[in-house]
């Protein structure tokens, strides 16, 4: 690991991605243009996110990644092993232990305190991007906060579907001033990014940018008013811990076509079953 | 009584180019003035000058808005400037592709507008569309097909219906005929016309077409090499155009 330096950046990088960081989180909201550089991955891996990562962690950190909630997948785990290798520091999968939760599509049930840092992977920074390809137009929507495309989005939805069908990368706006996408977390998730004690970083790697919500950011989903946001998920409670309150995925069980649903934060569903909590469907 | 659009000097060059130069006249609240000439005149130049899509070199474009009375629109902040373009001006493209969302429902095309200006009610937005779709005669049952389904008449209506919903005062059109059939054409115009005397537009409308302008306009610039060669009342230049190069034209030589 000494071929490396601390986190594989060097310290120019470093630096150049902390600045950006620091733009973002002085502008809550606004994407802020940086270098992205090469990382030993694949981008569909995060890389934005690892960089981000590799910028604010320090040797006296304890670092939890988690993909789609889950600590133990392959991509969670290549870039767990990735910053104990090139930063030695200390891992863990208790979102309450963790000083840096790198995620990808999930925030975390437990809520987040002061003091922490979450960072997301970002694919697709531009939330304007489905109707408007032209960066340079976007670019002067957000500048002059034209944003009823945004609420075009949501018209086809409901004319379409007859309610509002984004369920994920649910769009927000920050202060009331920049409309962003919080990344493919589940619309679920959107109430719990406002307010949040957490500092919360995206970075998309590919499209070189940073944003960012300082703690205790007002973050509203976009809506009609006659068509409210609904923070929605599958309507039942979790089969191995019982948890109400949590996002679920739906597991196929059996070749018969068996159905199970569990949370999709494990370390929400280990931490309730070891204190005893037991769903319908726990052996 | 106050101009509702005064262009004073209006001169765009390209490089060493003439695109438009030293055009000035005056728009009146209720009135539709064409711009007439052979291609290359400067028409569409003069046009994206004055609608802000293209900055002059020189001139000004004084429009008389709602709170502030005449204000020079070249000189308004870009923010000003791009409200106006959603709300009391509006800008009809000869090509409606390049006015519309392709992508997007032909109900999502007309309540962009309003949600641009601060529209929330699905339900309000949707009847207000609804209701637009059925004055440029599109069927109701239309609204949730995307533009791409459409013929190029109905595009065309589209468009039109997408510019007027939010109740704009000037409507800027280059070519609104341009490409379609004959007949199409004539329903168009037909529909043009009686939204402009319905709602009281003003309007400058660029056109190759002189029934266009017979049809639609009171008044008449005709453009030749970027310049304004003559202007009057547009039976009075069609019936006895004055200059040479109005005589030609009108005499349907120059006509393509
Ligand atoms: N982007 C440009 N760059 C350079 N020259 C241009 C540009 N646009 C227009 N011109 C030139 O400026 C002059 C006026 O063009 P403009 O498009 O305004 O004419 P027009 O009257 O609208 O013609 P048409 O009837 O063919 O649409 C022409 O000589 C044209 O070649
Ligand atoms: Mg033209
Ligand atoms: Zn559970």
């Amino acid at each position: 690991m000494t071929e490396y330096n601390f986190a594989y950046l060097d310290e120019q990088t470093k630096r150049m991605i902390r600045r950006a960081i620091l733009k973002g989180l002085a502008i809550p909201g606004y994407q802020v243009p940086f270098a992205s550089r090469e990382m030993p991955m694949p981008y569909g891996w995060g890389t934005g996110g690892v960089q981000v990562s590799a910028a604010v962690l320090t040797p006296k950190d304890t670092f939890k990644v988690i993909d789609q909630g889950a600590d133990d997948t392959t991509n969670a785990v290549s870039i767990r092993t990735f910053f104990q290798r090139t930063a030695g520091v200390a891992t863990t999968t208790a979102t309450s232990d963790a000083t840096v939760i790198q995620t990808r599509h999930r925030i975390p049930e437990e809520p987040l305190h002061e003091g922490q840092i979450l960072v997301y992977q970002v694919p697709i920074p531009e939330p304007l991007r489905f109707l408007e390809p032209r960066e340079s137009e976007t670019r002067k929507m957000h500048s002059l906060e034209e944003y009823g495309l945004m609420h075009v989005k949501l018209y086809e939805d409901i004319s379409r579907h007859g309610h509002i069908a984004t369920s994920y990368a649910y769009p927000v706006k920050v202060e009331g001033r920049y409309v962003m996408d919080p990344s493919p977390i589940p619309k679920f998730d959107n109430p719990k990014l406002g307010d949040m004690a957490a500092i919360q970083l995206f970075g998309a790697g590919r499209e070189q940018r940073i944003y960012a919500l300082p703690p205790y950011t007002q973050v509203v989903s976009l809506d009609f008013e006659d068509h409210p946001f609904e923070a929605s998920k599958a309507d039942h409670p979790c089969g191995m811990c019982g948890a109400t309150d949590s996002y679920l995925d739906e597991l196929i069980i059996d070749d018969a076509g068996g159905r199970m649903f569990v949370c999709s934060d494990t370390d929400y569903c280990e931490a309730r079953q070891a204190t005893g909590h037991k769903g319908k469907d726990a052996a | 009584m106050t101009p509702l659009l005064s262009v004073q000097g209006i001169t765009k060059r390209y490089g060493a180019h003439i695109g438009c130069a030293d055009v000035s006249f005056d728009l009146y609240p209720g009135e539709v003035v064409g711009i007439v000439g052979e291609s290359g005149s400067g028409k569409s130049t003069l046009l994206n000058c004055m609608a802000g899509h293209l900055t002059p070199d020189a001139g000004q474009v004084v429009f008389d808005t709602r709170t502030d009375g005449p204000r020079d629109t070249i000189t308004m902040s870009e923010p000003e400037r791009r409200m106006l373009g959603r709300t009391d001006w509006a800008f009809v493209h000869q090509h409606a592709r390049d006015g519309l969302r392709m992508g997007v429902s032909a109900g999502g095309n007309v309540g962009e507008r309003l949600m641009a200006v601060g529209d929330r009610h699905y339900g309000d937005i949707r009847e207000k569309a609804t209701d637009w779709l059925g004055r440029v005669e599109i069927d109701a049952s239309r609204v949730d097909d995307r533009p791409t389904t459409f013929s190029g008449g109905m595009q065309q209506r589209l468009q039109i219906a997408r510019n007027l919903v939010t109740g704009p005062r000037l409507v800027f059109m280059d070519e609104p005929t341009g490409g379609l059939d004959v007949s199409v054409q004539a329903r168009l115009l037909d529909l043009l016309r009686g939204l402009v005397r319905d709602m009281g537009l003003s309007a400058i409308i660029v056109t190759h077409d002189l029934a266009v302008v017979r049809l639609l306009a009171d008044r008449l610039m005709v453009m030749k090499s970027g310049r304004v060669v003559e202007a009057g009342l547009t039976d009075q230049v069609l019936d006895d155009p004055q200059h040479a190069y109005s005589q030609l034209l009108v005499s349907s030589v120059l006509q393509v």
